[in-house]
């Protein structure tokens, strides 16, 4: 926009901070696997690649809900109490199977994600406050339900948390499935288009016939059903339910991911290679920091100060 | 964020109400937001006194009065914010962070043990401030940058949560939490205190009169010569402030920094505003609205632990389910209000 009234020089800069804005993401990646390959010790190795991944799975299948969310303009403060929810769900009625389980686990994602888009888009409460109360209420309905850890003791539960399919765990390629889905959604079916359209501007989105609030329900339902196959995935994984601590803190590494990823916090636009991206990204730091040493205080300050470097560089990039 | 999204359905709302006697129904409705959390609480406190004999004791009252108070002046904080249209979720970090660091300076003397929570979760606020007034992000993506960061601080200087500082028991700093007046906690006094010089801030000065036109419309107060990024700047400072010295007062109280509080308090602090009648579009909101939005989030806490069989989760549904119940409410109302 600049470029106009500015020289030519300054055009050349901005196109260059463009890009860095838009690859960065993969930069930093690329930047911390060398630092890594050189620094650490045993970190290149399949077991070492096999944790990593494992780790990243659930963080990235709730920031693939959280793009959703914030393409539309909003967010989902949720996401963590509905891990937690979903977990508390799978230990109750693990009695009648372990699918029935994970179908109620999910649906109870689902539940909050109406009750999240409902307020939003019907009552016209901001996403922040609306998916805030959901987030208290969340983790309290978790614990009423499930008050203590519960180990879960079932055969396919484990066979999903550490098995794999030619030394490529279950929970990474449900992971990599969902990443293609939901980018296959929101580039390829008229609800993904509509939702960055209501992103993008929800006045104009009405003005021209598209189903607002539906879309934006739908939006809800998919971040709340994500995170609790996250919710599922991680207990498959610990072979316990703990819904005092399961998915504490979730909501912010979804938001950093998606927000390191490239996707504007002002909506109308999705990156899913970036929220990949991104989530490899804060694993990596993580990593960085914890296996030299460095307390995982740090992390989280380490965390906070990437989060506002993301947003700060995607400041002005805004909408088109 | 979301504040002209409304205006097809507004709109809407003006052709089908216009004729009807809509100044009444606006009288009603302000009065609704005004006072109607002061009712809810008369009702809620009458209920309580008359189901639990153990609810209109002394103790019970007194104890009441002073963990509220820590929570009405994150709360006080918390209201500026709200009003200018921006919010803090960073307050709850802060008031742990004030604690520890406060507990940690009490071997130094009273005075290091206010000023450094003050010093401390004071420029955090402004480093908030900063990020938003003068960068432009988002206040709730900066202040939940804030939260992860303050406690990271906190747990650094804790030894990742494993030491507890203790407060001298006969020292003045933890008479300042454990001391009394005319049989009141002096925690209490602080805090009314704090309230009167909010509200006289807020109502009475040049820079509470910005508070409210920055968060009614920012580019109007700009253009009426409104310096908009210092106000937002000072009621993020101003919120850092509040949070860490209630931080200081609490760990006075009880004699000790303790790192695991304050998580959800953020929440509590938006849910007192907000059932106070500040709305959370900004522009609009009462001082003395939070204190009775504290009041009344105390007394269903202390309904819930009488019932006894219900334990601290069904507080946590309940707050939550009567801060989506009240915002909605809000909503409903204030849609209204604009209307006209």
């Amino acid at each position: 926009m600049t470029d106009l009234t500015l020289g030519r020089v300054s055009a050349d800069r901005d196109r260059l901070l463009a890009l860095l804005q838009e690859y960065g993401v993969y930069l930093g990646v690329v930047v911390l696997f060398l630092v890594n390959t050189v620094f650490t010790p045993h970190f290149l190795s399949t077991e070492n690649f096999r944790t990593q991944a494992v780790q990243v799975a659930p963080v990235l299948i709730v920031a693939l809900g959280m793009a959703l969310a914030i393409g539309s303009e909003g967010v989902d403060l949720a996401v963590g109490s509905v891990m937690a929810l979903s977990t508390s769900l799978l230990s109750l009625y693990l009695g009648y199977g372990p699918g029935i389980a994970v179908l109620i686990a999910l649906v109870g994602g689902a539940v909050v994600g109406v009750a999240n888009g409902s307020l939003i888009a019907f009552v016209g409460v901001q996403p922040i406050v609306a998916t805030l109360a959901l987030m208290v209420a969340g983790r309290g309905l978790a614990l009423v339900l499930l008050p203590q850890l519960k180990d879960v003791h079932d055969p396919a539960m484990a066979e999903l948390g550490s098995g794999d399919v030619l030394g490529v765990p279950y929970v990474v390629l449900i992971a990599a499935a969902l990443a293609l889905l939901v980018g296959f959604v929101v580039r390829r079916t008229t609800f993904g288009r509509s939702l960055l359209a209501i992103g993008d501007s929800r006045p104009a989105a009405r003005l021209a016939g598209l189903p607002v609030r539906r879309v934006l329900i739908l939006v809800y339902v998919c971040s709340g059903v994500l995170a609790a196959v996250a919710g599922v995935l991680a207990t498959a994984r610990l072979t316990a339910s703990d819904p005092s601590s399961l998915g504490n803190l979730m909501e912010l590494s979804a938001i950093t991911a998606v927000v390191v990823g490239g996707t504007p916090l002002s909506g109308g636009r999705i990156r899913i290679g970036g929220t990949v991206a991104g989530a490899v990204l804060i694993q990596l730091l993580t990593t960085t920091l914890i296996k030299h040493d460095l307390p995982p205080s740090w992390t989280q300050i380490a965390q906070a100060v990437v989060i506002v470097l993301a947003v700060y560089a995607a400041r002005e990039r805004g909408k088109r | 964020m979301t504040t002209d999204v409304d205006i097809p359905v507004r709109a809407k709302n003006t052709a089908e109400e216009e004729p009807t006697g809509a100044g009444r129904s606006e009288r009603l409705s302000a009065l609704a937001q005004q006072h109607g959390a002061l009712v809810t609480l008369v009702v809620a406190m009458t209920a309580a006194s008359l189901s639990f004999d153990t609810f209109l004791t002394g103790d019970n009252l007194e104890n009441m009065a002073l963990s509220s108070a820590f929570l009405a002046v994150v709360a006080l904080g918390m209201t500026f914010v709200i009003i200018t249209g921006g919010i803090d979720l960073s307050v709850g970090s802060l008031f742990a962070l004030g604690g520890v660091l406060a507990a940690w300076g009490s071997r130094y003397g009273a005075v290091v043990a206010l000023l450094l929570p003050l010093a401390v979760c004071g420029l955090i606020g402004l480093v908030n401030g900063l990020l938003i007034a003068r960068s432009r992000l988002a206040p709730f993506i900066v202040t939940l940058a804030s939260m992860l960061g303050a406690r990271g601080i906190l747990l650094s200087v804790t030894d990742e949560g494993s030491k507890t500082y203790l407060v001298d028991k006969g020292s003045f700093f933890a008479e300042l939490g454990q001391g009394s007046l005319l049989g009141v906690g002096l925690p209490v006094w602080i805090t009314v205190a704090l309230f009167v010089l909010g509200a006289v801030v807020l109502r009475r000065t040049r820079f509470g009169q910005y508070v409210y036109a920055v968060g009614g419309n920012e580019d109007a107060a700009a253009l009426m010569g409104a310096p908009v990024a210092r106000t937002k700047i000072s009621v993020y400072t101003l919120s850092g402030l509040c949070a860490g010295l209630a931080g200081a007062l609490n760990a006075a109280w009880l004699a000790s920094g303790v790192t695991i509080l304050g998580s959800g308090m953020e929440l509590e602090a938006i849910s007192a505003v907000v059932i106070g009648g500040t709305l959370l579009t900004g522009g609009f909101g009462f001082i003395s609205g939070s204190l009775v939005g504290v009041l009344l989030l105390k007394v269903i806490q202390n309904v819930i632990n009488q019932i006894g069989s219900l334990d601290s989760a069904y507080q946590q549904v309940v707050s939550g389910a009567f801060l989506a119940v009240v915002v909605i409410a809000q909503t409903w109302l204030g849609r209204r209000r604009r209307v006209l």
